[in-house]
């Protein structure tokens, strides 16, 4: 590419056929396609620092208000203009464990079955069932959790409930639930809506572990397990670290599907079972009929919301960039 | 390399029982890999049929073209205002954020290869493909819909931002797997480097750009918080993006979902199932075209 530029330099003489603009246009025009790009790329820049000046700027009475209170508070009251927001953030964090609990040994599973263990054909029909599972939105994902899976899954909380009643911790986690609607049913449903990525994340890195190292365990008799356990695993670890990380990113941000079955109720709790909220539900229950410190108390709720999942994707990132470069050199271990 | 377990070699070698562990360790991680597809594909299986089932009972011509009715208890069509603005606003959106994406990824990888404003640009797209949906919708709002009010346009701001850092990604690693010859050649012609990038490299990547910007769109069209604070609701079709408020589908079906009313109910399964039919067109179209027109 460095060729470029001497090559604009000389267009002496008449242009090549089919070149419309002389030299000097063409130089111009040149100029102003680089910029164009350039003023693009910065586009991103513009407007990630007003994402971050806006919203904070809008956010600024309620944190001055409350001060730290807004983030150690459990107290939400918007008719007395009292917001800590401790719950929902508890909340997020109760339901996005949840979700990785679940979706973390179903995404390894599903990205091993596609790189090792699935046959031609199924491995084809499970890409196409990971890619729907990606394509439903998230609104339908919700929709269908409240009218169809917390109405029936509350059975199977009844059942769990009673079953631990007499063990300590477990009996406070799983106590009887009152509706469908609660932190595991939102927990469930963001499972599956964080399946797909994870699962082509850590595929990705399972496609990077080389053929030799695998054929290598193979050679010693391995089985398929001890396979993954010798060669596929010890190479994939921080990128599998990672694809959880960024799992939990998404988990933390996704709102409508968490805001229509986790059963709005702002309680610092561990019951599991029980209704709860979580912050990008609440902002999206309750910014419509908001007005003045409750609205932006609820913007500061994004602006924090916000900072978590920037800290938990740089993590990620920090991670699983070090897999790429670290890569030739595990191998050889 | 790290030895795989059999390497510890159990002392007794003729102990068939450590081979039979080993089969039955080896059994258990099969069905477990084979069974978490199951538990993924369930659920999937599960929601499809009932997204179908109900929605395939209320889906017909003035289920698609009628306005939405004023009393929400009441059964009956219809949601031709939402299928229309759920058009206009992703259209409008992926007007604004392709092109950007696109010339943000051409000055990515063809202008500043190794330097430090490219890598910060890279990185910066990957923070903002990290924002929460309803966080955009929280930034359009104080930016747009405090001046200007409510509009399809603002929530096409908000679905726009959403989709630019996909489109930058998807973009700048087609626009990689362009090989170098071609743009050597191009240059050895003569042409300068934006006739370079115009009339070489972007065509030569062309399908994969295409896949990658609709699956961005698909994305876009099923949001539902970005649009919750930016475009209102409106009952009839709104074909201006600028003024008054505007329907979409998702809006619609998680207003109607929390309806405790059959009606209500009805019509957001039909909403579902046309939205998941509009989805996966796109996302199928994506697919086809990418695999079609695969570089190698």
């Amino acid at each position: 590419m460095t060729a470029t530029p001497t090559l604009d330099q000389k267009p002496a003489g008449p242009p090549p056929a089919g070149f419309g603009l002389d030299g000097k246009r063409r130089r111009l025009a040149d100029r102003a396609f680089k910029l164009a790009a350039m003023a693009s790329g910065l586009s991103v820049l513009a407007i990630l620092v007003l994402i971050a000046v806006s919203t904070s700027q809008k956010a600024g009475p309620a944190l001055r208000d409350e001060g730290l209170g807004y983030i150690t508070g459990s107290r939400w009251a918007p008719n007395v203009d009292v917001f800590g927001a401790l719950a929902f953030i508890s909340g997020t964090m109760i339901v996005s464990a949840i979700a990785l609990a679940l979706a973390v040994p179903v995404s390894f599973g599903i990205a091993l079955f596609l790189s090792e263990f699935a046959p031609r054909r199924l491995r084809q029909i499970t890409i196409y069932v990971i890619d729907m599972l990606a394509a439903v939105p998230s609104v339908v994902f919700g929709l269908w959790g409240l009218i169809v899976l917390a109405p029936w899954i509350v059975k199977v909380y009844d059942w769990i409930a009673d079953t631990v009643e007499p063990i300590p911790v477990l009996n406070v986690l799983f106590g009887q639930p009152v509706t469908g609607r609660s932190f595991f049913t939102a927990g469930i449903i963001l499972a599956l809506m964080i399946t797909p990525i994870v699962t082509s994340l850590t595929r990705e890195v399972f496609d990077t572990v080389p053929t030799g190292q695998k054929e290598a365990a193979w050679a010693l008799g391995a089985t398929r397990w001890e396979m993954v356990r010798g060669a596929i695993f010890p190479h994939s670890r921080s990128g599998m670290i990672g694809a959880v990380m960024l799992g939990l990113g998404r988990a933390m941000g996704e709102t409508i599907a968490a805001a229509l079955v986790i059963g709005s109720s702002a309680r610092l709790t561990l019951h599991l079972f029980g209704s709860g909220d979580a912050m990008a539900a609440v902002i999206a229950n309750q910014f419509g009929e908001s007005g003045g410190l409750h609205r932006s108390a609820l913007v500061a709720m994004g602006v924090v919301l916000f900072a978590m999942t920037i800290v938990v994707n740089m993590v990620a990132r920090a991670i699983a960039g070090k897999t790429v470069s670290a890569a030739p050199v595990r191998g050889r271990r | 390399m790290t030895a795989p377990a059999p390497v510890r070699a159990p002392l007794d070698l003729t102990a068939t029982n450590v081979q039979r562990a080993r089969r039955v360790r080896n059994g258990l991680a099969t069905a477990f890999v084979y069974g978490s597809v199951l538990v993924a594909a369930i659920p999937l299986g599960f929601l499809l049929l009932y997204v179908i089932k109900k929605g395939a009972g209320v889906v017909d011509l003035d289920f698609l073209t009628k306005d939405i009715p004023i009393v929400s208890r009441l059964p009956g069509p219809g949601m031709g205002p939402a299928i229309a603005g759920t058009l206009l606003i992703t259209l409008a959106a992926t007007l604004m954020a392709v092109p950007l994406g696109i010339l943000a990824a051409v000055y990515v990888t063809e202008y500043g290869q190794g330097s430090k404003l490219a890598g910060a640009i890279r990185f910066l797209s990957d923070v903002m493909a990290g924002v929460p949906s309803i966080v955009m919708g929280l930034f359009i709002y104080t930016i747009w819909v405090l001046s200007f009010g409510q509009s399809a346009f603002a929530g096409a701001l908000a679905l726009g931002a959403l989709m630019l850092p996909i489109v930058i990604r998807s973009t700048e690693s087609m626009l990689r797997l362009v090989p170098n010859a071609l743009r050597e050649g191009s240059a050895a012609l003569g042409a300068s480097k934006s006739r370079m990038i115009m009339t070489v490299v972007l065509p030569a990547a062309l399908p994969g750009i295409t896949s990658g910007s609709l699956l961005a769109v698909a994305r876009a069209a099923g949001e539902t918080a970005p649009l919750l604070f930016t475009i209102g609701a409106a009952r009839h079709v709104n074909l201006d993006i600028f003024a008054g408020s505007n329907a979409a589908l998702s809006t619609q079906i998680f207003a109607n979902a929390q309806q405790p009313f059959l009606g209500a109910q009805d019509r957001a399964w039909g909403a579902a199932l046309t939205l998941i039919v509009l989805v996966l067109v796109l996302t199928v179209v994506a697919r086809v075209i990418s695999r079609r027109f695969t570089l190698r």
